[in-house]
């Protein structure tokens, strides 16, 4: 980030210089702090809610069978992290909240179990193995219940909004694979 | 199927509050207790999020990505690839918000049961903003060293994006 961050901003300058869109650039620095202060407020109340809701599933029953089905699979995908209880609880939770299309709560359980992973990490300026696999599942993101797009699809008039589900099963589980396997081989041959 | 989309998020939560109950816990205030972690990690967020809109904002108005688009649309052309929809594979992984208008825009054009409409809502729904994830999750531990996550990280939104252009004809 500290690399790519930098290049962004001065390539998108030098580029606006060129093509004339300078004005443009321009604007879009004051727009951006007022889209993130909008977004702050959905997202503060989103975050609440969905904490919320984690508090009580880690505090029922519902947490012991979460755990006990996701097992096989969480300890595969995450074998460094399968004694750090808290840390398994909100990869669960996140895992969860993925497949079933809700976003706003798998944000929250996977900073959660950031944190967990972090007090495990043995070089904590370092993203560890788990936090690698964490951060390439939320971003490839399993989603077996498109809500956004179906409700798009049903608002812009679509006989059918749902018929787009398969197409997007088959292309998030590929995405997803891939990001699985691609991962798991560059950790073992310790390329990253 | 718009009312299961609809009913998901109430049920869940019912259910949860429900088998709370059940158990006999005191429902509310665990999740009062559970919302106050909210709003901490939300001002944690903060600067991440100016940090990358700025970025992002600064990038996507420079123009670059169009530019960028149209040079490489005139290759995909040859592949069968429709260019419409390259600067949505570009800008996906770069900004959610940017990308929610674009595949809006170009359902609302093209119609939702077009081969560019399907790809578009394909798009959105297969995968999560890349970069978006990388710098929150990465800022809530303050590590410094990536040790290259994206890399796997785009090769997979890569697949994915391939994979909906190959199945939708």
């Amino acid at each position: 980030m500290n690399y790519l961050w930098p290049i962004i901003i001065i390539i998108s300058f030098l580029f606006a210089v060129i093509s004339g869109n300078i004005q443009n650039l321009n604007n879009s620095i004051f727009s951006s702090l007022s889209d993130v202060v909008k977004l702050s407020l959905t997202l503060v109340g989103n975050m609440c809610l969905w904490c919320g809701i984690m508090k009580i599933i880690q505090e029922t029953k519902i947490m012991n069978y979460l755990m006990k089905i996701l097992k096989p699979i969480l300890n595969w995908l995450y074998p460094e992290a399968k004694n750090n209880k808290d840390a398994m609880e909100a990869i669960s939770i996140n895992t969860v909240s993925n497949i079933l299309g809700i976003g706003n709560a798998a944000t929250p359980a996977g900073l959660k179990a950031m944190e967990e992973l972090q007090k495990d990490n043995k070089n904590k300026e370092e993203l560890s193995n788990a936090m690698i696999m964490l951060i390439v599942l939320n971003t490839t993101s399993i989603q077996l219940i498109p809500t956004t797009v179906i409700a798009i699809r049903s608002a812009l008039g679509s006989p059918n909004p749902s018929n787009i589900i398969v197409p997007i099963w088959i292309s998030t589980i590929a995405g997803t694979l891939t990001g699985v396997i691609i991962t798991k081989i560059l950790l073992r041959r310790r390329k990253i | 199927m718009i009312y299961f989309s609809a009913v998901v998020i109430p049920l869940i939560i019912s259910i949860i509050v429900f088998c709370g109950l059940l158990e006999n816990k005191k429902v509310y205030d665990l999740f009062c207790d559970g919302a106050k972690e909210g709003i901490r990690m939300t001002i944690k967020m903060f600067p991440t999020l100016i940090g990358i809109f700025l970025a992002i904002g600064m990038l996507r108005n420079s123009g670059l990505l169009d530019f960028l688009s149209k040079i490489l649309s005139g290759f995909l052309k040859y592949l069968n690839v429709p260019s419409e929809i390259i600067p949505l594979a570009f800008i996906k992984p770069i900004s959610g918000s940017a990308s929610m208008a674009l595949a809006t825009d170009l359902i609302t054009k093209y119609g939702t049961e077009t081969r560019i409409g399907m790809i578009a809502a394909t798009i959105m729904a297969a995968s999560e903003t890349t970069f978006y994830v990388i710098a929150v999750y990465m800022n809530q531990i303050k590590a410094k060293k990536s040790r290259n996550v994206i890399i796997p990280a785009l090769i997979a939104d890569f697949v994915s994006i391939i994979t909906a252009i190959c199945i939708i004809k």
